[in-house]
């Protein structure tokens, strides 16, 4: 009775603890998955490191995962690898002075091109509101509306 | 004609030029963040001898060639004339990073071609490339006394990159 009882609780245990490495395990892949893919293989430099059959990305995904093996964060990880092959192994640069025409470039040229549009539409009103007609524009109109009347009527 | 309407010619203009000059920029010349900085540490057993070991403090003192290569890259046997040539003259002693690669083709390949290297330490695993950045095989790089690297070419070395970078570097280091 008492050795089944046993035998029950280490069951349990283990199944508890199973159960814990499994989704531990399942944590640690879509860590390993997010991070290898924001990482670009060098080799072949649109395809990340995940995606890429490039001997290198091999190489490098391997290191990832002993990495994370070891306990290491993802930012340990990204600086070990910017430490030896530059921001550029980043899909996503880090913010620097020399980055920042990349980050704000984008939102610049629109800031400009936005401003130049509302430029543009503020002159257009006011030339086209303020603008008196001429008299023979004056003319011009009295015919057609007078000619619009008569159709009218007709 | 108004200046107005030269502005976006201009704009134009600088479009084409920037285009024009990214048509001569080599993508896979990506900038080391390795350059003065220390060469990464390393000991590795030596390509022609697996018992012996030569490690980053075998290079100190002088100002050295690390030249990154493999029996299996084709880039490497374009360029390997040129290290025999350099190694001959006496300039400047370079040492090997035999990269990836097997012992025996290393070998067959050195009793081929001629063998330019001082040493070669054998990265089968190609740990120490990690470690050196090395992405794109043939890779150089020049290391002062101190064990700073100051120059990295990526790709083979030409006549051209050798006469007018490498060797006025390393003479300049030497100096």
């Amino acid at each position: 009775m008492r050795s089944a009882l046993t035998v029950g609780l280490l069951l349990c245990t283990f199944s508890l603890w199973a159960a814990g490495t499994e989704q531990q395990n399942e944590q640690l892949e879509a860590r390993y998955r997010a991070l290898t893919s924001e990482l670009r293989c060098l080799v072949c430099q649109n395809e990340s490191i995940a995606d890429s059959h490039a001997d290198l990305a091999k190489d490098l995904r391997n290191q990832v995962r002993a990495m994370m093996e070891q306990g290491k964060s993802d930012r340990e990880i990204m600086e070990y690898l910017t430490a030896r092959y530059g921001d550029f192994v980043r899909f996503r640069p880090p913010f620097k002075p020399v980055t920042a025409a990349l980050w704000f470039g984008p939102f610049v040229l629109m800031a400009l091109g936005g401003g130049l549009l509302m430029v543009y539409m503020a002159r257009r009103r006011k030339r086209v509101s303020n603008a008196p007609l001429s008299s023979s524009e004056q003319e011009k109109l009295a015919t057609l509306l007078h000619r619009t009347e008569n159709e009218g009527k007709g | 004609m108004k200046a107005r309407y030269l502005v976006p010619l201009g704009i134009f203009a600088v479009l084409v030029g920037l285009l024009w000059a990214g048509l001569y920029l080599n993508p896979r010349e990506v900038p080391s963040p390795l350059i003065d900085k220390p060469a990464p540490e390393f000991t590795l057993p030596r390509l022609d001898d697996p018992a012996a070991q030569i490690a980053r403090k075998d290079l100190l003192g002088q100002v050295t060639l690390l030249n990154v290569w493999a029996s299996w890259c084709a880039a490497c046997r374009e360029e390997h004339p040129l290290l025999v040539e350099l190694a001959r003259t006496g300039q400047v002693p370079i040492y090997g990073l035999n990269y990836k690669d097997t012992r025996e083709d290393a070998l067959r390949w050195l009793n081929g071609l001629g063998n330019p290297y001082t040493a070669s330490a054998f990265d089968e695993q190609g740990n120490v490339g990690i470690d050196y950045g090395v992405y794109g095989v043939p890779e150089t790089y020049v290391i002062d006394r101190a064990g700073v690297i100051r120059y990295k070419v990526i790709g083979p070395l030409t006549e051209d990159n050798l006469e007018n970078t490498v060797l006025p570097l390393i003479r300049k280091l030497q100096g």
